[in-house]
């Protein structure tokens, strides 16, 4: 029975005693693990469920991902290779890096929007690999020249790969301008991931090379994940090319209003002319040719035109690889800071 | 003599060690597809002593992976209530995860669980190429066994899955991709 010792609580032997613990008897001192009385073990099993939280509270094993920080490059290699510039690795790792990033955050933000469940799942995946790449291209832009990155509190737990992300100025961005462009509809989706994926899968088949053993890692893993990104997005604007009017008119507008964006993919940098001449990096304009090959592939198959726009201009030469953006890339960053910056201790 | 007894007893006691700590890590599970271990999916690459400690090293499936802290905290936590407080979880990017890597354990288990197992990864020289037409896989329905399926998404709820549906029974389910 559940009654407790009625000698040293007279009043308190109704049934329900034992599961209302906090109708605590006068004698409060006779709590559920009281050695006083005579079946402790029976309040004891039962305070554990009495709180429905408890169980999260005990064990911690179960929470969700992301309750702790951790480096994403535990124990791999960082030492910058002989003859190479510390310095020059980081700022292409940043590039590399923020293309990533941004691009993912753009693409997330498709979430619950996408025209059905399986193409809002496959854009989270997108995102998410991409995401992956960032972290790792932040993480290695940050070992290689820790001068990058902004200073937090003292006591901020923030790692290095989200100061990177969350607590830097438009201005110090160094993606290509086309991750940044504002989501369209889902043929605009589906055309920038296109032209997206195939000019970073070329860039990252070439970086498997590199003499960086951590890029060559981050970029073997790379070409295999943003194979499927390229199937995928290849295949939708076929489908839309070869679909209704509308759905054709819908990506022949997509591609038209990305198109200026286009040149700007191939144009080196002076930090991706000295880490290709270092053998760490991939100079964009040398790839140019392989990627024209595959979206040509792409367009004779949905009978598509390819577009003829003119580039979209620089500030006085100045693109998205020197930190001049669209305002758009200002705006999405408002967004995607403003929490991480809100919280730079990581508490609240 | 003496001596030489000693270092015996010195390398039996670090086999023994190692051995411990083999089994404990061999305990934990993919918190996303728990009927398989970390060995049977191959993100456990190594554990080793160094210096009298514990180091294991575990691998990402893909880059983005958003189950690998909670893998390094589970390992860390099985190896403490075996006795090793002080191990340490490494991260290997290199050579990257393959799904050819997962066991025939794995693969049974998989099976067992209504989940697609993997055919072998694709081999490539040289460029990428494009591909416009689904990817064929010699994959059967999970309940029924046809192999008269349809892929419904080369993307699924976790990044290592696509999604498929059997024509037969219209049972859907998913199929762990081949990378």
């Amino acid at each position: 029975m559940t009654s407790p010792d009625p000698a040293s609580a007279p009043d308190a032997s109704t049934p329900d005693r034992a599961s209302a613990p906090d109708a605590s008897a006068p004698d409060a001192s006779a709590p559920s693990h009281a050695s006083s009385g005579p079946e402790p073990e029976i309040h004891v099993d039962h305070d554990d469920h009495d709180n429905a939280y408890s169980g999260l509270l005990v064990n911690d094993a179960h929470w969700a991902f992301g309750t702790d920080f951790e480096d994403p490059l535990a124990g791999v290699e960082t030492t910058v290779p002989e003859g190479v510039d510390a310095d020059e690795l980081a700022a292409y790792c940043l590039m590399l890096g923020d293309d990533a990033l941004v691009f993912s955050q753009r693409i997330s933000e498709w979430c619950s929007n996408a025209p059905d469940l399986e193409e809002d799942i496959a854009l989270a995946n997108i995102a998410l690999d991409l995401l992956g790449q960032a972290r790792l291209l932040l993480a290695r832009a940050a070992a290689a020249d820790p001068g990058l990155v902004p200073q937090l509190p003292e006591d901020s737990p923030v790692p290095d790969e989200d100061r990177l992300a969350f607590f830097r100025e438009d201005l110090d961005f160094r993606n290509v301008r086309l991750a940044e462009v504002p989501n369209g509809d889902f043929a605009e989706a589906v055309a920038k991931i296109l032209i997206f994926s195939t000019w970073r899968l070329a860039i990252f088949e070439k970086l498997q090379a590199s003499k960086d053993s951590v890029l060559s890692a981050i970029a073997v893993k790379g070409v295999k994940e943003m194979s499927y990104h390229r199937d995928f997005a290849a295949r939708w604007v076929l489908t839309l090319a070869q679909g209704t009017e509308e759905s054709r008119r819908r990506v022949i507008a997509a591609l038209n209003g990305l198109w200026p964006l286009w040149a700007e993919l191939f144009e080196t940098h002076p930090v991706e002319s000295a880490v290709a001449a270092a053998g760490i990096g991939v100079n964009p304009a040398e790839i140019e040719g392989e990627v024209d090959v595959i979206i040509e592939q792409v367009f004779a198959a949905g009978g598509l035109d390819r577009p003829e726009r003119g580039a979209l201009a620089g500030v006085r030469g100045k693109k998205g690889r020197d930190g001049l953006h669209t305002e758009a890339l200002s705006r999405m960053l408002a967004e995607m800071q403003v929490v991480a910056r809100a919280h730079p201790r990581g508490q609240w | 003599m003496t001596v030489t007894l000693e270092t015996d007893r010195a390398v039996t006691l670090e086999t023994d060690t190692l051995a411990r700590a083999r089994a404990a890590a061999a305990r934990v599970t993919d918190p996303e597809m728990p009927m398989l271990t970390l060995v049977d999916i191959g993100v456990l690459r190594d554990v080793s002593l160094e210096d009298g400690r514990v180091v294991t090293t575990i691998t990402p499936t893909y880059s983005g992976c958003p189950a690998m802290a909670t893998m390094r905290d589970d390992l860390q936590r099985e190896l403490q209530d075996a006795g090793f407080p002080d191990a340490e979880v490494q991260v290997s990017l290199t050579p990257a995860w393959t799904s050819d890597w997962i066991t025939e354990k794995g693969r049974q288990a998989l099976a067992v669980a209504g989940i697609s197992p993997p055919g072998a990864a694709p081999r490539r020289t040289g460029p990428v190429a494009l591909t416009l037409l689904p990817t064929q896989r010699d994959v059967h329905c999970t309940l029924c066994g046809s192999a008269n399926v349809r892929l419904t998404s080369e993307f699924g709820p976790t990044a290592c899955k696509a999604m498929y549906q059997c024509r037969g029974c219209l049972e859907p389910f998913e199929h762990v991709k081949e990378i």
